[in-house]
């Protein structure tokens, strides 16, 4: 059979295709993987000994919360492949450390069995930790010590420097209101678009329903669907009642208040706007999105972009 | 019946609004616009650095001559073109901007290998920071490019996917241009490394 012989040939092609893909995927997946944002200091070359991770730690801990600054030491390894620039680049984009709403997070990388280091700066340090003043840390603090097997010392005066230069620049200090507002982020969920969403599709649904069921048991059903909607985007069960009742409550008076004039666009789009429901409604359901977590471990603020700054050096 | 039916169309019209991508549209292009200013910000950044690097080499008396003027050459054309918001929407004049930036990135690179010949050079402090902020500003260039390539492909790709292709068709939102290397041949081929002495 030609068809059966053709889709042996086909078959043998896509198996070479595929095992070609796979060959090529396990390729690009030889960078260095970036290790889980879990302290200040993570150490995977297993240098620095328990004492020594706990008084950097507690250093940068202290400085955090001071200042509000986050400072991360990293060390690695090897970053190769890559160039230590790439490495710190890639986690840098992965960790997001700084403030959500400053955005002032500092990298310091050292890759021993590469003999590099790089001092990665986020954009908003951009100004207190210039290039230059990086690579004067990494020159004058880091590699002496470095070179003589002191990598506790080094790393101990890069981060007083660091924090000397981070403490010169006025940044806002952490206080309750920017740690809250830094708390209620959306969670990747836009108000915006559901609420115009459901100021258009709550009173078209309504008038819909209404019209197919009578009006209390469409009334009924839209707010169970404005229920389920806010459930399914936010899953928050309080935030989903919440606006299921309000979609109910809002498609009764929206059926009884335009009974009269079916038909008219006009007049019925002048009945809906007076709702305030997407306003009133959602606006105050910002507060229910954040909920961050912040017990005293690390977390990253998630704010800090960096963009490249920062200076190299080897030992 | 009949207001049953229209309700009928409102709810599609209603749904389409998100459906189309047209907001996304709208996101998507201030998005690139604003990465593509952020590489105008660092290759301005890099121009402005030039002329203390080419001050500083000059002050080495017998510093090759040919690879200074080729630096100012290349800035000199570099910053001489016009570039505005609507480069983006055209591939032509992308394409030379990026042709006159990447002459001076060939041509710096090449100052900064001839430097290395020069002691004084080596030396000097000054010399050396500069090194240092070019470094920096060439990292920072590469990273905005990247970004820039990132947002560029999220539009393209929303500007050719159906059905926010028919939403691109009506108002005219076309695909963006995005960084390529010029001599793709060449650096893919492995260098060849010769120890001989010539």
């Amino acid at each position: 059979m030609p068809i059966a012989q053709w889709i042996h040939a086909r078959a043998a092609h896509l198996l070479i295709a595929f095992i070609t893909c796979v060959a090529f995927n396990t390729h690009a997946q030889d960078l260095q993987t970036i290790p889980p944002l879990t302290a200040w200091v993570i150490d995977t070359s297993s240098t620095l000994d328990a004492a020594q991770t706990q008084s950097l730690e507690a250093k940068l801990a202290a400085f955090e919360k001071a200042r509000g600054t986050q400072i991360v030491i990293l060390m690695v390894p090897t970053t190769l492949p890559e160039d230590i620039t790439d490495y710190a680049q890639r986690v840098g984009d992965a960790w997001k450390i700084g403030r959500k709403d400053v955005g002032d997070g500092l990298l310091l990388i050292v890759a021993k069995n590469d003999r590099k280091v790089r001092i990665a700066t986020s954009k908003a340090l951009e100004g207190a930790v210039p290039d230059l003043a990086a690579k004067q840390i990494i020159s004058g603090a880091i590699t002496p010590r470095f070179k003589q097997g002191d990598f506790a010392g080094g790393l101990n005066a890069a981060a007083d420097q660091l924090m000397a230069r981070v403490t010169g620049e006025n940044l806002a200090l952490p206080d309750a209101e920017s740690r809250s507002t830094s708390q209620t982020g959306n969670g990747g969920f836009q108000w915006m678009d559901m609420a115009v969403f459901l100021f258009f599709a709550v009173p078209i649904g309504a008038r819909l329903l209404s019209g197919v069921l009578g009006r209390k048991l469409g009334a009924v059903a839209v707010g169970g669907g404005v229920g389920v909607l806010a459930w399914v985007f936010t899953s928050s069960l309080l935030l989903a009642g919440a606006a299921g009742v309000i979609g109910l409550l809002f498609a009764l008076f929206a059926s009884l208040g335009s009974l009269s004039n079916v038909g008219r666009g006009a007049g019925r789009g002048g009945g809906f706007g007076g709702g305030g429901f997407g306003g009133g409604g959602f606006g105050g359901g910002g507060g229910f999105g954040g909920g961050g977590s912040s017990g005293g471990g690390f977390s990253s603020g998630g704010g800090g972009n960096f963009g490249g700054g920062g200076a190299s050096g080897d030992w | 019946m009949k207001t049953r039916f229209l309700n009928l169309l409102l709810i599609c019209f209603a749904l389409s609004l998100s459906g189309c991508g047209y907001n996304q549209f709208q996101s998507l292009d201030e998005q690139t616009k604003s990465a593509w200013a952020e590489v105008l910000n660092q290759y301005q950044r890099r121009a402005d650095l030039v002329p203390n690097i080419v001050a500083t080499v000059k002050g080495e008396a017998a510093f090759e001559q040919d690879t200074l003027t080729k630096v100012v050459e290349a800035r000199a054309k570099a910053t001489s073109m016009q570039v505005t918001p609507e480069t983006l929407n055209n591939p032509e004049a992308f394409k030379k901007f990026q042709a006159a930036q990447g002459e001076l990135s060939g041509a710096l690179s090449r100052l900064l290998v001839v430097s290395e010949n020069y002691p004084n050079l080596k030396a000097n402090q000054g010399f050396q920071d500069l090194r240092v902020q070019l470094e920096g500003t060439e990292n920072r260039i590469t990273v905005a490019r990247n970004r820039y390539i990132k947002t560029v492909q999220d539009y393209n790709i929303l500007a050719r996917t159906f059905p926010n292709n028919l939403t691109a068709m009506i108002f005219s939102y076309g695909v963006k241009p995005s960084f390529t290397v010029e001599n793709e041949a060449q650096i893919s081929k492995p260098p060849a490394v010769s120890f001989e002495k010539k």
